[in-house]
């Protein structure tokens, strides 16, 4: 199938700089146009009192329903605490070579480890985060170079020490695909 | 990763299964999920999973139960037991049962990856472990190929030069001259090696079962399928094939086998997946292919396909220097088996084994050592002790009056008395078979 355009729909308050800056590097490893557009989702019905965060698994669905199509890449962008049932948190997660995937900006905030705030290491960590569920979309699983931006991450810290970009081989792959 | 790490999720929560599929699929490993024990089992029974992740309260059997009927199965299989309310009581009860670990959900995203590493490290290991005794018990057997003579020189250089190509080989030579150690002998000394070699003994296996065995089948594909199976062809992957007594294969499975060696892929039986496996085909025969070709009795294109090289073991008695090093190797290999000292041979014996013509070649001479060493005194292996010194003295007590008596009388016999007929048969004249009648008292049976 032809793929037309990513779409990138931001859930809450976004910063228009920090998304502007993040569309050009999108642009730049996919080789595709980025739109972005703001959403609105009551995300009090995704909330869980118990666990005080929000249900990723129930909120990737929800983009999936309502907000992708087959011809485009669709990421929801959300500032909340992302979880699913069986882990203590996610920054954000997608179906593999699906259509949709979700991130959240809310554990790359500096700020949330006892650390001065620092704009930039935020918004480069956010299009990495970004660039990595896409990827997931586009059929990419999880890549043993520590410089790929598919390298999988469970702490800021191992953002940090990642690439924007794709490897060699994982650029191969998303060629092919 | 090296190998695709299977993973099976068992948990009556949708969204647990929903996550960690997820979350698996990511890291590239193939995951399937159930639902309850009783289809995990069933699942297990049908497809084998390197990792199994089960929740420990689910209704009907539990997590526990279910481990412990996994285990009976399987002993080494990998379970992780997962739970939401962990006591210390049902975590030492999982590990005593055999659980690889347990684990309290949530997890925090850093002791899954962990989790899983680790018992994939594991069965890196189990399998490492497993490939490197193949490994050690072939290099074994690579040893028993000895020979200083010429025409085993001649065979070690070819096995050298062919061996690091992926060129096909068939294998020729009498019945029991050692085809299936060059084989073993040409896959040990390939790129190939760490990998398995499967042996496929095409004359012990009628049509329907060869093809069965070579191609695998799928659950149901006729009666008494009851599991999926592998056949030989994806178990050699990346490794070796060797099909012995290649000649004796059916028409119909020569086709087959030749769409296979050129495509490399295949249908496992009454399944619809196509399968590719990266083998390399050996083959051997005691025949004489060629001439099959030209009766029409074996395809000329599977021959070509086949015969890239062609190497022929000579038998036993054209290389009659290497009996002693044979005979000496084998008493040495026989002793050890039985755990007893290693015997001297008595020289008359050595003589009469290195005179005799071994029909059976080296299989022959093997048992023969062997039943030599078992029926000996157990200090020295004497004339005596070796079977065809046994069966001339068995005959030995007939004289050749006797024999000539017997033999006669058979003719006789079987041409109803007829003297001139028998006279013929016997390249006798008549008057001289009447006076051997007389002399050995031989009398027509009564009617």
């Amino acid at each position: 199938m032809h793929l037309e355009k990513i779409k990138l729909i931001s859930f809450g308050y976004f910063e228009k700089s920090l998304l502007e800056k993040i569309v050009k590097d999108v642009e730049q490893e996919f080789q595709l146009p980025v739109k972005t557009k703001e959403g609105h989702l009551d995300l009090s019905l995704f909330y869980d009192p118990s666990r005080r965060q929000y249900d990723g698994n129930r909120l990737l669905k929800e983009i999936t329903n309502s907000y992708a199509k087959e011809q485009n890449k669709t990421l929801g962008l959300f500032n909340v605490d992302l979880f699913i049932p069986i882990l203590t948190y996610i920054f954000g997660q997608a179906y593999l070579n699906g259509k949709a995937g979700i991130a959240s900006i809310y554990r790359l905030r500096n700020e949330r480890y006892g650390i001065f705030k620092d704009e930039k290491v935020l918004i480069n960590r956010f299009r990495k985060e970004v660039i990595h569920e896409l990827g997931h979309t586009f059929g990419l699983i999880h890549c043993f170079d520590p410089t790929c931006v598919m390298r999988s991450s469970t702490y800021v810290e191992d953002i940090d020490q990642k690439n924007h970009q794709l490897c060699h081989k994982c650029r191969e792959q998303l060629t092919k695909t | 990763m090296a190998k695709k790490i299977s993973i099976l999720i068992v948990d009556d929560e949708e969204s647990v299964r929903d996550s960690l599929y997820n979350w698996f699929i990511e890291d590239g490993y193939h995951v399937e999920c159930a639902e309850d024990a009783k289809k995990a089992l069933s699942m297990l029974q049908s497809e084998s999973f390197h990792i199994i992740l089960a929740d420990i309260k689910m209704p009907g059997m539990d997590g526990l139960e279910m481990l412990k009927r996994i285990k009976s199965l399987k002993s080494d299989a990998i379970v992780i037991i997962m739970t939401a309310f962990a006591t210390v009581d049902t975590a030492v009860q999982a590990l005593k049962d055999g659980a690889f670990d347990y684990v309290t959900k949530p997890f925090d995203p850093d002791d899954l990856s962990h989790l899983i590493r680790n018992a994939s490290k594991q069965i890196t290991l189990t399998e490492e472990n497993e490939i490197l005794k193949d490994k050690v018990t072939l290099l074994e057997n690579v040893e028993d190929m000895i020979g200083q003579s010429e025409a085993m020189q001649e065979v070690f250089k070819q096995i050298e030069s062919v061996a690091q190509s992926n060129a096909s080989v068939i294998i020729t030579g009498e019945s029991g001259t050692g085809k299936e150690l060059v084989a073993k002998a040409i896959h040990a000394n390939s790129s190939r090696k760490f990998f398995p070699m499967v042996s496929v003994h095409c004359g012990a296996l009628t049509e329907s079962l060869l093809e069965s065995e070579l191609f695998g089948h799928e659950k149901g594909a006729f009666t008494g399928a009851v599991y999926n199976r592998k056949g030989r062809f994806e178990m050699a992957d990346s490794g070796t094939i060797f099909l012995d007594e290649i000649a004796t294969i059916s028409p119909k499975m020569q086709v087959e086998l030749l769409r296979v060696l050129e495509t490399k892929s295949f249908v496992r039986v009454g399944g619809n997946k196509e399968i590719s496996s990266d083998f390399r085909v050996l083959c051997a025969t005691n025949r004489d292919l060629k001439s099959m070709v030209d009766k029409g009795l074996f395809r000329e294109d599977l021959y070509y396909r086949l015969n890239v090289v062609n190497i022929n073991v000579p038998p036993l008695r054209n290389r009659i220097e290497d009996i002693p090093l044979l005979i000496d190797y084998f008493i040495k290999k026989c002793c050890n088996s039985m755990n007893r000292p290693i015997l001297p041979i008595e020289p008359a014996a050595l003589k009469r084994m290195e005179e005799y013509a071994y029909p059976g070649n080296i299989r022959e001479l093997e048992n023969m050592v062997e039943r030599a060493i078992v029926v000996g005194n157990g200090k020295k292996i004497m004339l005596k002790d070796l079977p065809m010194v046994k069966e001339r003295m068995s005959t030995s007590f007939e004289s050749l009056d006797d024999l000539g008596k017997k033999h006669i009388l058979a003719i006789l016999n079987k041409y109803g008395w007829n003297i001139t007929v028998s006279a013929k048969a016997l390249k006798l004249d008549r008057v001289t078979l009447y006076n051997k009648i007389k002399k050995y008292g031989l009398t027509q049976p009564k009617q």
